[in-house]
């Protein structure tokens, strides 16, 4: 398993090499114009100016070459300086100096490093989309076990009613349902998430929990419905298998029999879906994000797409595919490790 | 721990029969028909079936015609606890902002999500399974297959609808007219950008099989990967593909909505149930019955599909049956 | 419009102020919420609305238009005009006054040398300038004193007021931008991200798309200004959301352009937290008719170009047969409300330019079927659309996206399928549309459909740029990689004329005469353009917000220091 793991991580290189070359050709190929939010009355000459000013007139591989260094080569230096400067763990060392003068990723909206944009927003989208997926999956996988176990049980139609409702019913309506509901009629929660609190004290707890519920729930509902539908037919599956009636006749307890048994048998789907899920919190929940004004990478994201930003995007887009080829390498891993008998030499 | 659970084909694990022997056919369907729940989700299923297909002969009001003078009219119902509501026979769900009837709109709107719906769910379904049983019984495809599906997985989805538009749109509708060209451009559009967890999914589910007694003995009587793979593997990885079937119509039916909201979908006055639900929702509070109207027929089209995928998924269980 | 009613006005605003709160920082903070979030708190470097008016918190021009469109000296001592010998008389020069005492938020003196920068800064040739356009034939900026600047045009410049003027451009502390010339403009983030500026507040961070918190500029000129001491600007989420944030829950003080419906608005006002307030000023919402042929069988070449002509719409009694059939009221009743009115006319405002054209106001459907029928489309073949040697009268007409947007194109439809027009819709992403990459086949410039609709309008308070669009040649083109501004491709020799008529006419009355006469050429003699609504800005305030004055000639946040707490 471990020189599978080690050739893997090798084999990720060049995928995600070619990864970021299939991304950037589709943002050359995907119409848009960084121009677009320009207001009409600036003229056109102006914009063209505004274009070269980019960097958007030299030749498409000139463009990725440079993207390529300043991804892998320059940001790291950054990290390099600053952890130079400013960590306990690397603080000892000399003060470097390798980034100066360099040009790092800039995004086209801000002209700020696309860096401190994913930095900034890290934090509201781990509170936000991250705690929601907590909470979805601390939710799903007791809905997914106990329904299975009490098959067409009351619990169980009540939860596969609620979880589908829950699914077909997009974000953009719960959304604003939530903020009418709760923000306008009764006044309990914020409908706008404040992305400057510094939770210092209790009360300023008591407030980012506050801002926290609606997004949340919304969000959790999603992750909630698709991981215990997964969860629930798993367990079906391997409840019927002739181990668990083995397992019963040895006389084991029930409990050990349904968790360790069967759900250890169970995982593997929901593990998959779960591997793919933690690098979309990356990616961020768009629709949720805007409704709620939380601004975290979904949002960025989103308005970099809008304003053709190829850098941000680019990088963005890049981050998330470095998480995407990681978390399948773990899922794969954790294939074996739940059933011994799945081997990939 | 499973290396000692008794092999699954031992025919005295069967209960000894009782009956004169029945089809397999006439199993299944004994079976499903005591699946309440599935019962009643294929009859809503075809209610609402024949609902978008024979409902614009009974209910002939066209979905796109404008009555700006009988705009906001509520649902019939509202007439009867309040006397100031603008309600009438002739629009009896009411009509919206514009005047458009909203039950012909419902009607309009649910064939053209019911077939985005499912030609989306169903193609991203075979592509998914596809890539998922091929990735994981052959250990040549697997490497390259999954990191195709890495790839897909990390590409924007708005950038590959403004390329796809941009490259195919004229030519479609220019071959297979507007609507037609349209949408196949969204079914390919939602289908293409969707099998990636189904595959993933089928995939982990196959490299455990695979590894499974039954399979080994197949392998070894010389059966052909192909039969091994149709007879053995892809009835035991049904029940995760209901499940994404299930979420795949649901997902398909609002990604549309999304599409069109970007201009990549039907033009703007095409009715989908999606986009009555998005078009609604800043009304809200003012014409709850807009929102909830096509929130409910999505919602209980997907549920009734859960509800016959878990029906189907007990009958076609041999351990579940004749239980 | 007059200098009077102007300081009467400002007059009243100010001693309102004083009244509420005579000292700086004493209510507290106010909280605004736009729907767009700003990326970036420089203008120079990005012409959108939202950091255009983000960034005039922090950094003012000489002088800004007020709500009635007039000239309001800001840091400058009055505005020059030709009676009061700031303008030459040859219209060549203008020479702008520093008021005396004035300092940048960290304490340092404001100087002409700041004002010379900011020209120098805009105007380098590597640096990708937004406002490049305000600076247009401008041959030097030069400081004449500490105080004073003069800056000379190549050619006589009846408007004058570019440079310096208005949200777009204003005065940008060179000790901060000293190393951020040209090539170099976007790497100096941290300016970029706070400006130290004039305006009545600082800022103390930065998140680009997301939220900026300020507070009160302790080196303000008036002292008893601004009365908020922070600032929060929190960008993101819809308009509706904005609203709802303001209107509903009281949770903002301020909302910005709350483009929504108003039976929506009207609804969100019954929260009672607030009001919706509006203001109009010469944005338009109208149809472009293509002059050229964007069939998808013609070659990319000639495609959609003057080469050829467009086979229904090169006909006049066409193009106003269907602006005729459009009942302007009944689309602002369901797009703006309040906020809108019907107008024929491409520039509805200021007062001086809008010519007196009401004759599309009133839909006649009869008379467009006549003018059909006299143009020879009859419906040969009885099934309800018109044609004309076997081709339909059958049209494609695009938009962005935009909810408004999509219930117009339905009206319109409808009323176009009466006269037996027979009509396809699209709508587009705003930022395919509105972008200018040649290789998309959507945009707009491209014009590949036979009527486009959309809003525009002109910055401040002349349309000289705005009508000098419609010049033959300046249309999108294959060979001008599908830029220019000649939306219709429409070509008149006596227009140009015009043009170059305007460009050199001083006196105010003439100039007036002139862009009305441009006007209807455009509208109602050709019918080119059919516009339709004369669309009004929409933004709300908290009932506890005072001073508020909606101004859309300039940035709305213009007098943010005048604002108080409704105690």
């Amino acid at each position: 398993m471990l020189t599978f793991t080690i050739r893997r991580l090798l084999l990720s290189i060049p995928t995600l090499l070619f990864i970021s070359l299939a991304i950037f050709m589709l943002l050359q190929l995907s119409p848009g114009d960084p121009m677009a939010q320009v207001p009409l009355t600036v003229p056109p000459e102006v914009k063209e100016k505004m274009r070269e000013a980019l960097g958007l007139g030299q030749p498409v591989y000139v463009q990725y070459w440079k993207w390529l260094v300043q991804f892998f080569w320059i940001e790291p230096l950054v990290f390099v300086d600053w952890a130079t400067a400013n960590t306990w763990w690397a603080g000892w060392l000399p003060d470097t100096g390798f980034a100066e003068g360099k040009l790092r990723v800039i995004s086209w909206q801000t002209r700020g490093p696309v860096m401190d944009l994913v930095i900034q927003s890290l934090p509201q989208t781990f509170w936000v989309v991250g705690m929601s997926y907590v909470v979805g999956v601390a939710i799903a996988l007791p809905i997914g076990i106990y329904s299975a176990y009490r098959h067409y049980s009351v619990f169980d139609q009540t939860g596969t009613f609620v979880t589908m409702i829950g699914f077909s019913i997009p974000p953009f309506f719960t959304g604003p349902l939530m903020i009418w509901i709760f923000a306008v009629q009764l006044g309990w929660l914020p409908s706008k998430y404040n992305t400057v609190l510094d939770v210092v004290d209790w009360d300023t707890f008591v407030l980012q929990m506050k801002q926290m519920v609606l997004p949340v729930m919304v969000l959790a509902l999603q992750t909630t419905a698709q991981i215990s539908r997964y969860m629930r037919s798993a367990m079906l599956d391997n409840l019927k298998q002739d181990y668990v009636r083995t397992a019963r006749a040895k006389g084991l307890k029930e409990g050990v029999v349904v968790m360790v048994h069967v759900l250890r048998n169970s995982m593997i789907p929901v593990i998959t879906v779960i591997a793919l899920g933690i690098p979309a919190i990356f990616g961020g929940a768009i629709i949720t994000e805007n409704v709620f004004a939380v601004n975290g990478l979904g949002y960025q994201l989103l308005i970099a797409l809008f304003a053709s930003d190829i850098p941000t995007v680019m990088t963005f887009t890049f981050i998330f595919a470095i998480l995407i080829v990681l978390f399948n390498l773990i899922a794969d891993v954790l294939y074996g490790v739940l059933d011994p008998r799945i081997r990939y030499d | 721990m499973t290396d000692t659970s008794p092999n699954p084909n031992d025919p005295l694990a069967e209960p000894i029969p009782l009956a004169p022997p029945t089809s397999q056919t006439q199993d299944i369907w004994r079976q499903f028909k005591q699946h309440k729940g599935a019962v009643l989700g294929g009859g809503f299923l075809m209610f609402i079936t024949l609902f978008v297909l024979i409902g614009p002969f009974i209910w002939t009001l066209e979905a796109t015609k404008l009555d700006i003078r009988a705009k906001d009219m509520r649902p019939i119902v509202w007439g009867l606890w309040s006397d100031e509501a603008k309600v009438g026979w002739n629009h009896p769900f009411g009509t919206d902002q514009l005047g458009r009837d909203l039950l012909s709109q419902m009607i309009e709107g649910g064939r053209a999500s019911m077939a985005v719906g499912w030609a989306a769910m169903i193609l991203s379904l075979l592509l998914g399974t596809a890539v998922g049983v091929l990735s994981g019984f052959f250990k040549r495809l697997d490497f390259i297959l999954m990191r195709f599906t890495d790839l897909m997985l990390s590409l924007p989805l708005l950038p590959i609808l403004l390329v796809a538009v941009t490259l195919f749109r004229e030519k479609l509708s220019k071959t297979f007219g507007i609507e037609t060209g349209m949408f196949i451009l969204i079914v390919g559009v939602i289908g293409i950008t969707s099998w990636m967890q189904t595959a993933r999914i089928v995939r982990a589910d196959v490299l455990a099989l695979k590894e499974r007694e039954f399979v080994l003995a197949a392998h070894s009587i010389g059966t052909r990967p192909g039969k091994i793979i149709t007879r053995h593997l892809l009835p035991n990885v049904l029940s995760p593909i209901m499940v994404s079937a299930t979420l795949g119509l649901a997902v398909a039916i609002i990604t549309e909505s999304a599409l069109s909201f970007l201009g990549v979908g039907f033009p703007s006055d095409f009715p989908t149930w999606g986009k009555l639900l998005a078009d609604a929702v800043q009304r809200m509070n003012l014409y709850p019955e807009r929102v909830f109207l096509p929130g409910l027929l999505i919602s209980l089209t997907v549920l009734s599909v859960n509800y016959i995928g878990d029906g189907l998924r007990d009958a076609l269980d041999p351990r579940m049956r004749g239980r | 419009m007059t200098m009077k009613s102007l300081t009467l006005g400002s007059a009243l605003v100010l001693s309102m102020a004083s009244m509420a709160a005579a000292e700086r920082g004493a209510d507290g903070n106010v909280s605004i919420i736009y729907w767009q979030a700003p990326s970036i708190l420089n203008p120079y470097l990005s012409g959108g609305t939202k950091d255009i008016e983000s960034s005039s918190l922090v950094i003012e021009p000489m002088g800004r238009y007020n709500q009635d469109g007039a000239p309001v000296a800001y840091l400058a001592e009055e505005i020059p005009t030709v009676a009061n010998g700031g303008v030459s008389e040859d219209l060549t020069s203008i020479t702008w006054k520093l008021k005396e005492g004035l300092k940048w938020s960290d304490g340092s003196a404001v100087t002409s040398a700041d004002v010379k920068f900011t020209a120098d800064y805009c105007m380098d040739p590597e640096g990708g300038c937004a406002q490049l356009a305000k600076f247009d034939g401008v041959t030097s900026v030069e400081a004449i004193d500490e105080l004073t600047v003069k800056v000379t045009f190549g050619a006589p410049k009846p408007n004058p007021y570019g440079p310096f003027m208005g949200g777009q451009s204003p005065i940008i502390q060179a000790a901060q931008f000293a190393d951020c010339m040209g090539a170099k403009a976007p790497e100096c983030t941290e300016a970029n991200f706070g400006p130290i500026g004039t305006g009545p507040f600082v800022v103390d961070d930065f998140r680009p798309n997301d939220v900026i918190q300020m507070s009160a500029n302790p080196n303000y000129r008036d002292p008893a200004k601004p009365a908020f001491a922070t600032l929060t600007f929190k960008g993101g989420g819809s308009a509706e959301a904005s609203g709802r944030a303001v209107l509903e829950t009281g949770e903002f003080d301020y909302a910005w352009n709350l483009q929504l419906a108003p039976d929506v608005i009207a609804k969100m006002e019954e929260g009672g937290k607030g009001k919706a307030i509006s203001a109009f000023g010469a944005l338009v919402e109208r149809i472009e008719m293509n002059l050229t042929n964007p069939s998808p069988d013609l070659p990319a070449e000639t495609r959609a170009t003057v080469a050829e002509p467009h086979p229904i719409l090169s006909d006049k009694r066409v193009r106003e047969a269907l602006s005729k059939a459009i009942d302007r009221d009944i689309l602002v009743e369901v797009g703006y409300g309040p906020a809108g009115r019907p107008t024929c006319n491409l520039v509805p405002a200021p007062a001086i330019y809008a010519s007196d054209n009401t004759g599309c106001l009133k839909q006649d459907i009869e008379g467009a079927k006549a003018l059909l029928d006299e143009a020879g489309w009859t419906d040969t073949d009885g099934d309800g659309i018109r044609d004309k040697d076997g081709k339909k009268l059958s049209l494609l007409y695009q938009t962005s996206t935009n909810a408004v947007r999509q219930d117009f194109q339905a009206l319109i439809k409808q009323w176009w399928s009466e006269i037996g027009v027979e009509t396809e819709l699209r709508n587009l992403d705003a930022s395919v549309f509105f972008g200018g990459d040649p290789g998309s086949p959507d945009t707009f410039q491209k014009f590949y459909a036979d009527v486009e609709m959309y809003a525009n309008v002109f910055d401040g308070t002349d349309p000289q740029a705005y009508l000098a669009a419609y010049r033959c040649g300046n249309e999108p083109k294959p060979s001008s990689q599908w830029q220019g501004e000649n939306i219709n491709r429409f070509c008149d020799p006596a227009y140009d004329a015009l043009i170059d008529e305007l460009a050199v006419t001083g006196d105010l009355e003439k100039r007036g005469e002139i862009a009305k006469k441009m006007n209807d050429m455009l509208t109602k003699d050709t019918m080119t353009i059919v516009p339709l609504v004369d669309r009004g800005r929409v933004s709300a305030h908290a009932n506890s917000l005072g001073g508020v004055v909606l101004n859309v000639f300039d940035s709305e946040l213009w007098n943010v220091a005048d604002w108080y707490r409704v105690k």
